[in-house]
């Protein structure tokens, strides 16, 4: 066959793109190709594919969709922390000549998979997900505004970390850190698939995003049950609408400078070169108006599960209530004034650094607020030490030293010397760990029982508690000290021995860190097994206090028989006081939205699309486009999108409850 | 998606029958000015009606000031209680966004500019 031909088909792609130039790559590929098989095998063993995609892939029910999320982060987690403890294999082993096990080639893509996978499809996953489960429920409300756009979303999300995964064993992934700055990521510098995965591979999550993001807003705009005014919301859902407006408002930032430099890329356009009036600041500047509000996407849920976490664990009503909401919609608002402090050594010059220092600066008073208004919670609180609470406190002592450099690092002169140091790399994990992650794992250990029925294992939750805490404070404790005597980030050897210990010292925190996921995963298994022990029964086992407790664990499809009316901020814990009764009776058809295949097909094709320009293989780029528009336009057609549960079954569900709850008593 | 006020009857899908809906003149007069607004910026760089290419630059962004308003009302049929203030609320919280990363980006980038100018072109400033 003619190469013309090939190149016509194949694109770019050719069986030297295969990297089985990498004893490490071909490994791995073993291995997940096995485990991958196994998998498949033993769905089609036990015939449990068509349940998933009747029961879970095509459902539009926000309860199986924020778990899917879950699913999708955890599993991400273990992609991208194993990339971590290469680098930290890799930096512990690189001195006295060394070159380490990784040649640059292939170290420089762990960096930026590592960074792109845990803020894109490890943390985001996560915080959507809980958002997802938890905001419904707790609104009382039966599902999203539009159920089936969620669905969508997810699945869009998924094919961005589908495009990720394939990168490591189709081509490669960018060599450009996590945000990809030109002219490095221009097809100059870089002319390889790598940046290409980097771009559709955020494109295509970013579409979830955006729009899952709308969706929640307008789920806590209208959905609202009777009685919750604003000022009645949860904690956890004010934080994760304004979370939502901040995707709503900073995503198509990223959209417009990812679609600017794959311009740049594909059709020789010089928005971010350096010649013809282009310029690779601009990028700089662009990336970090979308950039900065996403640390404060991650973090402000996290916020909020704290929140209810705290006020559940000390049996109060939390601190400040109105001082809490006000501080989130400030850090809101200033979350988007705050973004040049990300380059502040690029040189623009005094005025304005100083005006973005003290900025962020300011933003450090309405996030001391809320660690006060945590303080004040526990105060003379009944405090039970269980495992949601014990992330917590573990968050409000870390976070709080991961702040303090946070606001040394605002500083712009001291920021000249930490710039692009390890110090800045220790102080980013000590706030994305110490809050993203410790906030998801609280979040997780509280509504675990709420979303399957039993409470999770404490002696391995408690386990993986400690292996993780201690081993984050060895991993990046090190990196503040090697920061200040000046090692910058992302370099693959070293010279200087006498920085080995330190580097020692953060692998063995990363490794006991992989303890801690180990025996989360753990946790998981021995809570299945021990389901019966574990069981809660009465919908509510922390004694909590938001209307999520309201319904049954796991609660039914329609969350609530009966819209539940609120008087008060804590709604579940007012309707327990004045002796809230169940209604038994009187139960009506509840109309619901049905299940669609369409969301999973569209991100489907949205990921060959996104496959076929990564590597120029036109065709299949413009049939899956072609593709998208017919089913997108077909599912306008669709008119049973609808049904009614039947009376009936409602009241099939309900008695089951009354009669667990009437045994537990 | 149901854009009219009656938000308390939540299963009332009906439509038609709200005054958020616009009505065939309506339509056309958006339509009408939003023709208008396009033709006067085409037809202004084309004939170079202006004198500098700044000034012609400054008046089309005008016109798509007032173009991006024409839309909001005719065809979003925005108005300050439709939703319940809270198309205004999000409205305002849009200009505020798109103001501080326009201007922010503006201030950033000329002092950048300034800052890193090459030394010859440096020498003529100051």
């Amino acid at each position: 066959m003619s190469p013309d031909f090939l190149k016509l088909i194949f694109g770019r792609l050719g069986f030297e793109s295969l990297p089985l130039h990498e004893p490490i790559v071909v490994g791995t590929f073993a291995v997940v190709a096995l485990g991958g098989a196994a998998l498949l095998g033993g769905l089609t063993y036990f015939r449990l594919w068509g349940y998933l995609w009747r029961e879970w892939f095509t459902t539009v029910d926000h309860k199986r969709i924020g778990i899917m999320y879950m699913i999708l982060g955890i599993v991400m987690l273990l992609r991208g922390f194993a990339d971590a403890l290469m680098m930290r294999g890799q930096q512990m082993l690189a001195f006295g000549g060394s070159e380490g096990y990784l040649n640059a080639h292939h170290y420089d893509q762990v960096f930026t998979a590592h960074g792109v996978i845990m803020i894109f499809f490890v943390a985001m996953p996560l915080v959507t997900g809980l958002m997802n489960y938890v905001v419904p429920l707790q609104i009382g409300a039966r599902d999203v505004s539009f159920p089936f756009l969620n669905n969508f979303s997810f699945w869009m999300t998924v094919g961005g970390a589908v495009l990720v995964m394939a990168s490591l064993f189709i081509g490669e992934f960018a060599r450009t850190g996590w945000l990809a700055y030109p002219p490095l990521s221009n097809i100059g510098y870089s002319p390889d698939v790598g940046v290409d995965y980097y771009i559709w591979a955020l494109q295509v999550a970013g579409v979830g995003t955006t729009l899952s993001g709308i969706n929640l807003i307008c789920t806590i705009v209208k959905l609202r049950c009777p009685g919750m005014t604003m000022m009645k919301m949860p904690v956890f859902t004010w934080t994760s609408l304004c979370t939502n407006v901040l995707i709503v408002a900073s995503f198509p930032v990223l959209t417009v400078v990812l679609a600017l430099l794959s311009l740049d890329r594909y059709v020789g356009t010089n928005f971010f070169t350096n010649d013809f009036g282009g310029s690779p600041m601009m990028y700089v500047n662009l990336i970090w108006i979308w950039g900065h509000p996403e640390v404060y996407i991650l973090v402000l849920p996290a916020f909020g599960i704290f929140s209810e976490v705290t006020s559940t664990f000390s049996g109060k009503r939390l601190f400040g209530y109105t001082s809490m909401v006000y501080a989130t919609v400030v850090i809101t608002i200033l979350s988007y004034l705050v973004w040049l402090h990300h380059f502040f050594t690029m040189g623009s010059g005094a005025s304005v650094n100083s005006f973005f220092g003290i900025t962020t600066m300011i933003i450090s008073i309405p996030t001391g607020a809320k660690m006060f208004n945590w303080l004040f919670t526990m105060y003379r609180g009944r405090i039970r030490y269980e495992l949601p609470m014990m992330w917590t406190i573990a968050f409000m002592l870390t976070f709080v030293i991961g702040g303090m450099t946070g606001v040394l690092l605002a500083v712009p002169p001291a920021d000249f010397v930490l710039h692009n140091s390890l110090f800045l790399i220790a102080h980013f994990h000590n706030v994305i760990i110490g809050g993203v992650v410790f906030g998801a794992f609280a979040g997780i250990t509280y509504w675990f029982p709420k979303a399957f029925g039993f409470k999770l294992d404490p002696f391995w939750g408690k386990l993986s508690f400690w292996f993780w805490v201690t081993g984050f404070y060895l991993a990046f404790m090190p990196l503040y000290v090697l920061g200040l005597m000046g090692v910058t980030r992302r370099l693959r050897v070293f010279d200087d021995p006498s920085l080995q210990i330190w580097f020692v010292i953060a692998a063995i925190g990363a490794f006991l860190v992989l303890l801690g996921i180990m025996c989360m995963l753990m946790q998981f298994a021995v809570s299945f097994l021990r389901r019966e022990q574990l069981k809660d029964v009465t919908g509510d086992p922390w004694d909590a206090r938001t209307l999520e407790w309201a319904t049954s664990s796991p609660p039914p499809d329609y969350n609530f028989a009966f819209t539940p009316v609120v008087h008060d901020n804590d709604a579940w814990w007012d309707m327990k006081r004045r002796g809230y009764q169940r209604p038994l009776t009187g139960f009506r058809p509840i109309h619901m939205p049905s299940s669609t295949g369409t969301g999973i097909i569209l991100a489907g094709l949205a990921t060959a699309m996104g496959f076929g320009l990564i590597w120029y293989i036109w065709w299949l780029a413009a049939v899956s486009f072609i593709a998208m528009l017919v089913v997108g336009i077909g599912h306008t057609f669709n008119y049973h999108r609808d049904f009614d549960i039947p009376a009936e079954d409602v009241i099939r569900t309900e008695d089951a409850r009354t009669k667990l709850l009437a045994g537990a008593k | 998606m149901n854009t009219d006020t009656h938000a308390a009857g939540a299963d009332d899908h009906h439509h038609g029958d709200s005054h958020a809906h616009g009505t065939f003149s309506t339509y056309m007069l958006g339509f009408v000015l939003s023709v208008v607004l396009t033709a006067i910026p085409f037809w202004l760089v084309m004939s170079g009606a202006l004198p500098s290419k700044q000034i012609t630059a400054l008046v089309i962004m005008a016109f798509a000031v007032v173009q991006i308003v024409v839309h909001m009302i005719y065809f979003l049929h925005m108005n300050t209680t439709s939703e319940n203030g809270w198309s205004m609320m999000a409205l305002i919280f849009t200009i505020v966004m798109v103001v501080i990363a326009l201007s922010g980006s503006l201030w950033v980038m000329s002092h950048l500019n300034s800052n890193m100018m090459p030394m010859h072109q440096m020498s003529g400033m100051k």
